[in-house]
Order: structure tokens, then sequence, then C-alpha cells
């Protein structure tokens, strides 16, 4: 060949997919009840761990969980980071925290946006409550509770979190 | 080199669209149906777990890590899983007891293929340059075989319809079965083409569901005292991804793959073949040499229900429940994957 060929060194091949998406009946049930402004999780018949927002099972003693779980506005703080990159399309602004919380009542904690805080200020162990957005906002989705902010209530000990009963410290 | 005994074989109804379920949920009874069947716990009471699943059928990013939310794993379990079905988690199961690295082995496979659509999915599988930029379902793929074949004078239309009907009768004692009727071969050719020369009936049905499989050394086998199948050879082979390069017509790797598992084509009382187009179960049956005393796809095959990732393992358990039941002596199932039968498993079963 004479003529000096370009070197492919890259193939554009978009994937598309689409997918009819389904929760899952366990969280259909969690869905159906944050749509109505309850928080809720599912406690494994087993060994008894509440799961929010539950999946299904219970991925420790791997059995269906059934009963459903009322759980509390009230949360603690499990583990958080400061969030200083700005993420395309986010209108949420860095500064702002990102936080695992436990609610009062449940064994594990979900991930969740903290607001009304000072960011210096928020520490594991710390207490914080659900704040909804208005009720003609709900929909089938975890951004019901639109962030947690700190309330005055003393810290959990470490080895605590995780473990409050539904009616939180005093309970 | 030690001996492996399938103990327990469970498998879901193959069903059009499970709903509303995820996929933990659709695993979930399979396992304590096979665990019961056994009379174990739960996957504590196993040396090891290996799964097949494809990301791509529910279109999630390790999806395939839902599935061990069944299992009870708390303490730790040795886990492993394979992007395949789940024949090949029980190849990769054999070899760890083999190795002496565990005596026992829970194996499921499991696919919800309803929420996508599966035929463009399937493109996804091809090579990455020149074939999934073409969006080339399975099913066009499979019907450019089927053409091959028919051009080439190697089969007709009518013995496409034969497998088909044989499928839909045998399907009418498969308590699982998806599709099953008393439907005779000018039934099927009286169909319109659907994909030419393809019929709907030719091709297996979209399904969801799981199944599950309980391994374990003939000595622990003993123990658990179950009735139990032995499995006295297993082996796959491959084919080159480029659909230009192979005889489509025939299936090399089958045939290697059935020597090495020792297959003896003489001594196959029952056959369970994956075969998700009509005319691959003629390509199969011939790469294969089976005699015509063998009964094939008793079960219906997958013409009956396809269970994406775990329909090779229920070939597998297919022909170890004739065997323990007593019906046959010996069998062989086979396991593929790929488009056209580029991939394909052999596993050898014997009475105990």
């Amino acid at each position: 060949m004479s003529e000096e060929q370009e070197v492919v060194t890259v193939v554009k091949a978009p994937v598309y997919l689409k997918y009819n998406f389904t929760a899952g009946a366990a969280p259909a049930r969690f869905l159906a009840q944050i749509k109505k402004g309850v928080l809720t999780g599912q406690r494994c018949p087993k060994c008894s761990a509440v799961y929010v927002p539950p999946r299904g099972s219970c991925g420790g003693c791997g059995v269906a969980t059934e009963e459903e779980v009322v759980l509390s506005n009230k949360a603690t703080v499990q583990s958080f980071t400061i969030v200083y990159i700005p993420i395309p399309n986010n209108p949420i602004q860095p500064p702002y925290i990102i936080a695992n919380v436990v609610p009062d009542g449940a064994n594990v904690s979900f991930i969740h946006l903290m607001s009304e805080c000072v960011n210096e200020d928020v520490h594991i162990g710390a207490r914080v409550e659900a704040v909804w957005k208005p009720k003609e906002e709900w929909a089938f989705a975890m951004d019901n509770i639109r962030y947690y902010r700190p309330i005055d209530e003393p810290n959990v000990p470490v080895d605590q979190i995780g473990k409050l009963p539904v009616t939180g410290l005093e309970g | 080199m030690k001996e492996i005994a399938i103990v327990g074989f469970q498998q879901s109804d193959s069903v059009s669209d499970a709903g509303a379920v995820n996929e933990v949920e659709m695993i979930m009874p399979v396992l304590s149906r096979v665990f019961q069947q056994v009379g174990i716990n739960n996957a504590q009471d196993v040396g090891f777990v290996c799964s097949g699943s494809c990301d791509y059928l529910q279109g999630a990013a390790f999806a395939f890590v839902a599935g061990v939310d069944a299992l009870g794993a708390v303490p730790p379990i040795k886990e492993s899983h394979v992007e395949m079905d789940a024949a090949w988690a029980l190849y990769e199961s054999i070899l760890k007891i083999r190795m002496g690295h565990a005596d026992s082995a829970l194996i499921y496979g499991f696919g919800k293929s309803s929420p996508g659509e599966l035929p463009i999915v399937m493109s996804q599988q091809l090579d990455p340059y020149y074939l999934a930029p073409l969006w080339v379902d399975s099913i066009s793929l499979a019907a450019l075989q089927a053409r091959l074949m028919l051009d080439q004078g190697l089969i007709t239309e009518g013995d496409m319809a034969e497998v088909v009907s044989r499928s839909r009768r045998n399907a009418m004692n498969n308590p699982h079965a998806q599709l099953a009727g008393d439907v005779a071969p000018d039934d099927v050719l009286a169909q319109e083409m659907y994909l030419s020369p393809l019929r709907k009936a030719d091709i297996c049905p979209v399904s969801d569901g799981a199944s599950a499989m309980i391994i374990a050394t003939v000595e622990k086998a003993k123990e658990w005292g179950m009735p139990y199948a032995i499995i006295s050879g297993i082996d796959h082979c491959i084919e080159t991804h480029n659909l230009g390069m192979r005889d489509l017509t025939d299936s090399v790797s089958t045939r290697t793959a059935a020597k090495r598992a020792g297959m003896d084509a003489g001594k196959v009382d029952v056959a369970e073949l994956y075969a998700p187009f009509s005319h691959q179960e003629i390509i199969l049956t011939r790469a294969l040499g089976l005699a015509d005393d063998t009964l094939i796809n008793p079960s219906g095959g997958v013409l009956a229900g396809n269970l994406m990732m775990a329909s090779g393992l229920s070939r597998i358990g297919e022909v170890f429940n004739r065997i323990v039941s007593g019906e046959v002596q010996c069998g062989i199932a086979h396991a593929t994957s790929g488009p056209c039968l580029q991939h394909n498993l052999v596993t050898v079963l014997e009475k105990a």
C-alpha cells in the first residue's frame, strides 16, 4: 500500500437499551408508604434486624423480610463526608454534606443529604431529623425527605448507633 | 480424582413476566426448596457457592451482587460468580471441589429477561467492533443459520416443526414449562413466518425464573443420605466470535466438548440439549451423534421456557431428576452460550 493509513484508535459505538424497571415486591411496599409520608423498614424474622430501604431479604440470614415497621423521623449520623466538588447538573452547591443516617427503629443506615447545619459541626453520633417536602410533592421517591437537619439531643455513643428503638434515645 | 455427585436440584416455574418481584425475591424460594431437599439450612452448610447471571438482562451494573442477599452470607462464605449460564458456575464448583477446596457446593442461576428487549440485549454480547454496533439481534442470527441449513438441504421446515411439536408435547409433563400443548407439526407449519425462515414457535420464549443445584463429593453425599447421581465428565469448548469463519450448520465445539467429557454416544438414555431455536436441536443431535433411541429433551427443552443464565444448569438438573427417579441409567446435558451455539458445555451423568 502506497498511501499511509491513519491509525484507528477510537470506534464510537453508543449503546442504548430500554428496560421496564421493577423495584421488587418489598421495595414497592416501602415506596408506597413513603408516598404517604411514612418511612418504613422491614424486619428479618430470624435475626430481627430492620432494613431500610428494604430490598426483599435479610442479607445476613438469606430470608425474606415480611414484617413492616414504621420508623421514626429522628435518626443518627453514622458517618458523613463534606462534598467540595461541584457535580454537573446537581442543583446543590458545594460545600454540602452527604451522611449515612440510621433512623430510630432501624439497624442499617442509608445515604441522604444534610442541611440547616454548620458543616464543620457535624459529627458521628449527631442526632438529626427528616425534613419532608410539602405533601403535594410526595412521589414514590426517597427525596420526599428533602434532607436531615440537626436536633438538640445528646450524642449517641458509637456502639449504640444503629441500635436505637423507634422511641429514640429515651426509649 | 474426586467423584462429584449431584444431590439436589430445583427450578422455578418459567414465566413470561415475573411481575413486581426483583432478583433476590425470585431466587429465595428456589434456594429454600433446594436446601430443604438436601436437608440443610442455608449456604453456610456448603463449602462453596457459585452463581450465574448477566447484568445486561436487568440492565443494572453489579446486579448479580443482589443475589448474594438470598444466601445467608453472615458469617462470610466462599462465593463466586460467572457472567454466564450457571452451567459454567457448576463447572467452576466442580474444579473447586476437585482441588480439595470444598466438599460441597451450591450453584444457582437466575434471569429476569422480561424488563428488556432480550434479542436486542443479546446483540451486545457480539464482538464490539464489527457486529455489536450493527445491533444484530439473536433471532436474526439464528434465522441466518437456519437459512443456511435449509438452502444446503440439511433440514426441512418440516424437520423444524417436528422439533417444536415434540417440545410442546413433552412439556405437558413439565410443571415448570411456559409453553406446552398437544401441537402437531402441521399446526406449527400453519403459523405465519415471524423472521424468515423462523416461525415464532421455532424460537424459545422470553422467560423469567431461576434454578439451583447442590453438588458434593460422594462421601459428603452419603453423609447427607440423599439419592444422588454422578457427574462422570464435564467439559466445554468455544468457537471464534467471527460468525463468518464458522460452519454454522455444525457444532464442532459441542462435539469436542462431548468427547473430552467422555460421552459414549451408544450409552445415552436421555439428552437434554440447550437449543433456543428448533433447528439448533437438530445441529446438536447430529454433532453429538445421538442414537435414535436416545430420549431428547423430555422436559420440552428451552423451547418450552428459556431461563437465561439458568437453563443450562436446568438441563443438567432435568437429567439428574430422571436418573434419581430411576427412569434412566445415564444421560448427557448440554448448555450453550453466545450467538448460534458459539460456546458449548457437555456434562455426562450416571446412576450412582
